[in-house]
């Protein structure tokens, strides 16, 4: 004979819940409330914010079989920014973008005196080689991975952009350091810009702020460098991260498709 | 239409959708606009010119260049400097039409390739530009490599109460030394160059006195 469940209690007579507590009762005590500090914290946080539904979507994602370190290209070029990001913020809290010697003795400052100066100062400009030559192999793994084809048309679009962006960082960061070197390679650049037909005239001229390399030349590219194109490339690498994530990794193209074993037999006994 | 009353084209749900977002659209534009305004103002700022002073007609001979110090942009230091080539005119073999300005000619250190500065050297009689390999006869004419036009010059004249030779603005000239507006290096003005290459709207007239 099945057992019936219980049937329920009235409410008063119903046994109550432990309590927390030393002898499972009382108030929890400081101890146990140390020991579940963390579980508190993010509780509260998620309480309000839903937030882990969104990270768990976004990091425990499925990834296909026989992905390889060439998938971190991506990431790599992305913490290669952050670290610009970092040591850049770092690096303006010296930076002085003026024509009249400013900044070159700023420059000469940080290098030579300030505490961890150089540093963070070759941080900043080795790291922005590395930030390009990732980004171009990262470009070369998605190409040769055919990663970019369809539904990733888009990620690859956006990635293109954010290739443009990072070019243009190392074409207005190059001018920062305001020495002899820099000064003359901007001055080659700009005038490569203004060597396009019909418009390359109004865009060197933008460039540069006038006819002429001039005293608002170094803050105009100060500014494109620090907060125009970042903010940029911030956004558009959270889209392109956004986009991956939506989309999933590509498998490799050497891993072959899964075929149906049913059909593969109906095959082999025709 | 759902929601209209009888010959209404329009309902309240609609009407307060565009009101919103056109107050939206003129919000952003009101700090978007001037902005831009702000960035691209300088292509048409047009910005005055100054003659300065370079020196008295005995210091200018026919057959070599002197070197001038000139200020380009004022107010910037060592960074607004730049240099004039100057020489008096030859008409043995500066075949251009004179006139007022140019009997002192004077050409700009900026090479027409991508702009770095050319070094004249005395022995060859040549203008030569240390990073693409530019090369310029004495006239300042391409003689050589890749730049695209002959060097820009300066106008010069004779201040009659001073007695001294003034450098006035810059212009270029395209390969039969005709007069342009002053252009960017890597700009060609022969033929269908000067339409691909339009002057900028920034550039002064020349005030004929």
């Amino acid at each position: 004979m099945p057992k019936l469940p219980a049937p329920p209690l009235p409410k008063p007579l119903r046994p109550k819940p432990k309590r927390p507590g030393e002898n499972g009762n009382g108030p929890p005590t400081p101890a146990e409330a140390a020991q579940e500090a963390g579980i508190t914290v993010v509780d509260w946080l998620d309480e309000r914010t839903s937030l882990s539904g969104g990270i768990r979507w976004m990091l425990f994602r499925k990834v296909p079989p026989g992905v390889n370190w060439y998938y971190t290209l991506g990431s790599a070029t992305m913490f290669a920014f952050l670290s610009q990001a970092v040591t850049g913020v770092f690096l303006a809290m010296y930076y002085v973008p003026s024509v009249n010697g400013g900044a070159y003795e700023s420059v000469r400052y940080i290098t030579d005196q300030a505490f961890l100066g150089q540093f963070v100062r070759g941080m900043h400009k080795w790291g922005a080689s590395v930030m390009v030559i990732l980004i171009f192999l990262h470009m070369g793994r998605v190409f040769f991975f055919g990663a970019y084809k369809y539904p990733r048309e888009l990620t690859w679009v956006i990635g293109v952009v954010l290739l443009i962006l990072t070019l243009m960082m190392s074409f207005t960061g190059y001018l920062l350091p305001f020495d002899q070197q820099s000064y003359w390679a901007s001055i080659v650049g700009v005038n490569i810009n203004a060597g396009g037909p019909l418009i390359g005239p109004f865009l060197s001229d933008f460039l540069r702020a006038g006819p002429e390399f001039g005293a608002t030349t170094l803050p105009r590219f100060y500014a494109i460098h620090m907060m125009l194109i970042p903010g940029l490339i911030a956004a558009l690498m959270g889209f392109h991260l956004y986009l991956v994530a939506k989309l999933g990794i590509s498998a490799p193209p050497w891993l072959k498709a899964e075929t149906d074993r049913e059909l593969e037999l109906d095959k082999t006994e025709v | 239409m759902p929601g209209a009353f009888d010959g209404e084209t329009i309902n309240r749900r609609r009407f307060m959708t565009a009101t919103v977002h056109g107050a939206g659209a003129l919000a952003a534009a009101a700090f978007t606009l001037p902005a831009l305004g702000f960035a691209l103002g300088p292509i048409f700022a047009r910005e005055p010119f100054s003659w300065q002073p370079i020196g008295t007609p005995a210091d200018f001979t026919e057959d070599t260049y002197v070197i001038k110090v000139i200020e380009i942009v004022q107010g910037i230091g060592e960074a607004g400097k730049s240099i004039a080539y100057v020489r008096q005119r030859d008409p043995q073999i500066d075949t251009e039409h004179e006139d007022q300005y140019n009997h002192w000619i004077a050409l700009s250190s900026r090479c027409m390739h991508l702009g770095c500065p050319v070094r004249y050297v005395a022995a060859a009689e040549r203008f030569i530009c240390p990073c693409h390999g530019g090369v310029y006869d004495f006239r300042g004419m391409v003689a050589g490599g890749p730049p695209v036009r002959p060097l820009d010059r300066f106008y010069t004249r004779l201040n009659q109460t001073t007695g001294l030779v003034e450098l006035g603005p810059r212009y270029s000239v395209n390969s039969e030394l005709r007069r342009f507006s002053p252009r960017d290096p890597g700009e060609p003005l022969d033929g269908i160059g000067q339409y691909l290459y339009p002057s900028r709207f920034s550039t002064s007239v020349l005030p004929s006195n």
